[in-house]
């Protein structure tokens, strides 16, 4: 039931995933402050604060912090609130390294008392949706470096010790 | 892999055609003729495309002035998958915390 990742378009990065629960739980689950902040967030990052103003033209704004106690917000407005079949909002962060404004739609499909999720995230440029695809890897890189500065240090702090 | 080449190979992902051709060479080489004839495209057509696959790399040329059969080339495809495996990963562990909230959510509903 892992998630899947594709790219149709060159700004468009779509995620699909089936989950074991009825759409009504999984849009509330997307749509609900006290539920979203026990599970939004990439690797390593998780909701602190999540205020929303649930209908359309409504604005929302999500504070998130990463492993290295870091802070980021996103923020913007719903453009179709559809319960509990489809979901879309616009985002924009705080501090975004690409320019322009992202619409995210989420389409909640009932199969069998389940949902098959398809999450379409539309980047305003084609070189944003490349940044942001290649952001996992480039953070995978720069902690696994970070790791090291960690062990090197370390180790020869223990040498310096003996 | 430099980026600019990283570029190239999502750009030249996102086309169907391309997508068809590399799935074609995926079963091994061919000619721009054979490549073309299950496309109903022109030859000029089908080289456009072959063209932006060669600056993406993806596609190499073989030296044979009459023939200069196309081939697949593998690696920045492989690149291009680990970049999509690596965003996945990084939320995939997201959806597995719904996973667990929303068998929670079932057991209250009385599911």
């Amino acid at each position: 039931m892992s998630v899947v990742v594709s790219t149709p378009s060159e700004r468009a990065i779509v995620l699909t995933r089936a989950f074991a629960a009825p759409p009504r739980l999984v849009f509330a689950a997307f749509t609900r402050p006290e539920l979203l902040t026990r599970w939004y967030g990439a690797r390593g990052w998780h909701l602190v604060s999540c205020d929303l103003d649930l209908r359309v033209g409504g604005a929302y704004r999500f504070v998130s912090q990463g492993p290295g106690g870091e802070r980021m917000a996103q923020s913007g407005l719903y453009r179709a609130v559809e319960p509990p079949a489809r979901l879309v909002l616009t985002e924009l962060f705080d501090d975004q390294s690409y320019p322009g404004e992202t619409v995210i739609t989420h389409e909640f499909a009932e199969r069998a008392g389940q949902t098959d999720l398809t999450t379409t995230v539309l980047y305003a440029t084609a070189e944003g949706r490349d940044r942001v695809l290649r952001y996992p890897m480039t953070r995978g890189v720069a902690e696994s470096f970070a790791r090291l500065d960690t062990l090197l240090t370390e180790g020869m702090d223990d040498e310096l010790d003996s | 892999m430099a980026t600019d080449l990283l570029d190239a190979t999502f750009a030249a992902l996102a086309d169907p055609t391309r997508r068809a051709i590399l799935t074609r060479l995926a079963a091994g080489e061919a000619t721009v003729t054979e490549l073309a004839a299950p496309f109903h495209m022109s030859q000029p057509a089908i080289s456009k495309h072959l063209k932006v696959l060669e600056r993406a790399g993806l596609v190499s040329r073989g030296r044979d002035a009459q023939r200069r059969p196309c081939r697949l080339e593998a690696r920045p495809l492989k690149t291009a998958v680990d970049w999509l495996e690596a965003y996945r990963d990084y939320w995939e562990e997201s959806y597995q915390r719904l996973d667990a909230l929303l068998a929670e959510l079932r057991e209250g509903d009385g599911e």
